[in-house]
């Protein structure tokens, strides 16, 4: 479905990523780990477009990104949970719900998403008047992931899902990206929470300085020695 | 002096009419500051062409009034998308002091410009509307529609952004406008709606004045600082705060010149400004 192939990509003159390859397949979920200054985020920025690529090749199901404006993204079904959340603070549950629903095609189908959504996250109908800003980091989460879904995507991009939650809630945060796979929606989760996420992922990979430097199946990283040493701590 | 005095209350009512007129204008400036964060120092410019807009078409070129003033509205929202275009675009990730020095630069320009085209002559619309006349209170229907106007086209903003999807982005995007792509939102065109939307409302307002006083080319002081103070009284950007601000600002000029003079009322209010921005820098409903 999402294909990367030697991707490079940085800020002004800094590179973050060099040679980035990847697949998603329809489906699955992948994870992307790594520790504090990979390029993680800066990876998920470039399929969305929110920064131009250097060099290499972005393909949704077949077509390149490269002439596709940042803004027509979402009609080729990605959407992005963004890192930090980062909701509309001053605008309600509803209104961010509203947002992620804003494209042409997601329009009309408005009222059926949201109930969708408010079906998943029960939370978000009892906060529907709330200003975004004043809920709890966990129920900004559920927005935040409510509101990507409202698009209808193919693929749900989630940047860090549980960084920043208490453990309690962290847990019901994968708990939810399980029951979002279980809704069909194929998933590309980045996450320093290394062994919950290998839990509810197919594959993932390292990425580390920039690089891919290791990918494999969810079991196979987590029984990888280096994974083993320097993330999951055991 | 009696404890009711009939002229007093004439003297509240026009504030409040006044009031509504002040309140329009600081909307289209606040909408601007809001989303775009950037201050068109040159807002009552745009207005002092507008109404040269509906003189013209009016009285020189004999369009009916309602024409003239749909063309006002329509050639002043052109003139905000063009002057975000120009001015405001390359300087939008500028220091502020460079964005208000180039939007001030577009105000010395207009002006000199609307002098040399215009002339200094203060030019009459020379609408006449009759009073209404209650007992012995009079009120000029000018004003009353005026205000009425201006409280339906407030009302009709408040309806679009809280209602559409376009309006939603437009606060939305004052918010946080790094993401706006990942909604499948544009930017660009958001802030170019909402200068297109600032401009009518500054066409609207120039409307509304043209019917109550003459356009010359520096009718801009007289409205441009008003317009701002009230904005920034009222927490600049928050547009229910620059409402409120302007119907106190209105009755203090309204009722300050009743008490001693005309001038005496701006000199009240001006002073009531200052006096506020010891108290409350951040304007009545402003946050921070
Ligand atoms: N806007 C930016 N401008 C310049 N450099 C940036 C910017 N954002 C990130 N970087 C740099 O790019 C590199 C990768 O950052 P990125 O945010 O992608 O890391 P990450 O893997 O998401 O880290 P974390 O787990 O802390 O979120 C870092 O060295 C960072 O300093
Ligand atoms: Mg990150």
């Amino acid at each position: 479905m999402l294909e990367l192939s030697r991707v490079s990509a940085g800020y002004g003159s800094f590179q973050a990523l060099f040679d980035v390859s990847l697949e998603v397949r329809a489906g699955e979920a992948v994870a992307v780990i790594g520790p504090n200054g990979a390029g993680k985020t800066t990876l998920l920025r470039a399929i969305s477009k929110l920064i131009e690529v250097s060099a290499g090749e972005i393909r949704m199901e077949g077509r390149s990104l490269g002439d596709v404006p940042a803004h027509r993204i979402i009609d080729l079904g990605l959407s992005q949970v963004p890192e930090h959340r980062r909701l509309f603070p001053r605008l309600t549950v509803e209104e961010n719900l509203r947002m992620g629903a804003y494209t042409a095609a997601a329009r009309p189908k408005f009222a059926q998403r949201l109930e969708m959504v408010y079906a998943l996250f029960p939370r978000m109908k009892e906060r529907r008047h709330q200003m975004a800003g004043t809920m709890s980091g966990g129920e900004q989460q559920m927005c935040a992931i409510g509101r990507a879904l409202m698009s209808g995507p193919k693929l749900l991009l989630l940047d860090e899902p549980s960084a920043g939650l208490a453990p309690v809630i962290v847990q019901s945060i994968f708990d939810l990206v399980r029951k979002i796979r279980e809704e069909g929606y194929t998933v590309m989760i980045v996450e320093q929470n290394v062994r919950q996420v290998l839990k509810v992922v197919d594959r993932a990979y390292l990425l580390e300085v920039g690089r891919i430097k290791l990918a494999g199946s969810a079991a196979e990283l987590l029984a990888s020695a280096e994974i083993q040493k320097a993330y999951v701590g055991l | 002096m009696q404890i009711f005095d009939i002229f007093l209350l004439e003297a509240v009512l026009n504030g409040i009419l006044f009031g509504g007129v002040l309140a329009l204008l600081a909307l289209g400036l606040n909408l601007i500051f809001g989303v775009i964060d950037v201050v068109w120092i040159c807002y009552a410019e745009l207005m002092m062409l507008g109404m040269y807009c509906v003189f013209f078409l009016h009285k020189v070129h004999g369009l009916p009034l309602v024409a003239a003033f749909g063309a006002a509205v329509v050639l002043v929202a052109f003139l905000g998308v063009l002057l975000h275009v120009l001015v405001i675009r390359p300087v939008l990730n500028s220091e502020p002091i460079n964005q208000l020095l180039v939007t001030g630069g577009v105000l010395t320009f207009l002006q000199a410009a609307a002098t040399l085209a215009f002339g200094i002559d203060f030019r009459n619309l020379g609408v006449s509307m009759p009073s209404l006349a209650v007992g012995e209170i009079s009120l000029p229907w000018s004003r009353i529609s005026a205000a009425l106007t201006a409280l339906v086209a407030m009302t009709a903003l408040y309806v679009f952004l809280k209602k559409t999807y376009l309006g939603t982005a437009i606060r939305a995007i004052s918010q946080d406008r790094a993401i706006m792509p990942l909604m499948g939102v544009s930017p660009s065109r958001i802030y170019l709606l909402t200068s297109a939307i600032g401009g009518a409302l500054a066409g609207l307002g120039a409307c509304l004045l043209v019917l109550q006083y003459d356009v010359h080319p520096a009718i801009g002081l007289t409205f441009g600082p008003l317009t701002f103070m009230v904005c920034v009284l009222g927490g600049l950007g928050n547009m229910l705060g620059g409402f409120i601000a302007a119907f106190i600002f209105a009755q203090l000029i309204a009722v300050g010149g009743f008490y001693f003079h005309l001038e005496w009322g701006y000199v009240m209010a001006f002073g009531f400004f200052i006096i506020m921005m010891f108290a409350r820098p951040q304007g009545i409903l402003g946050a921070k």
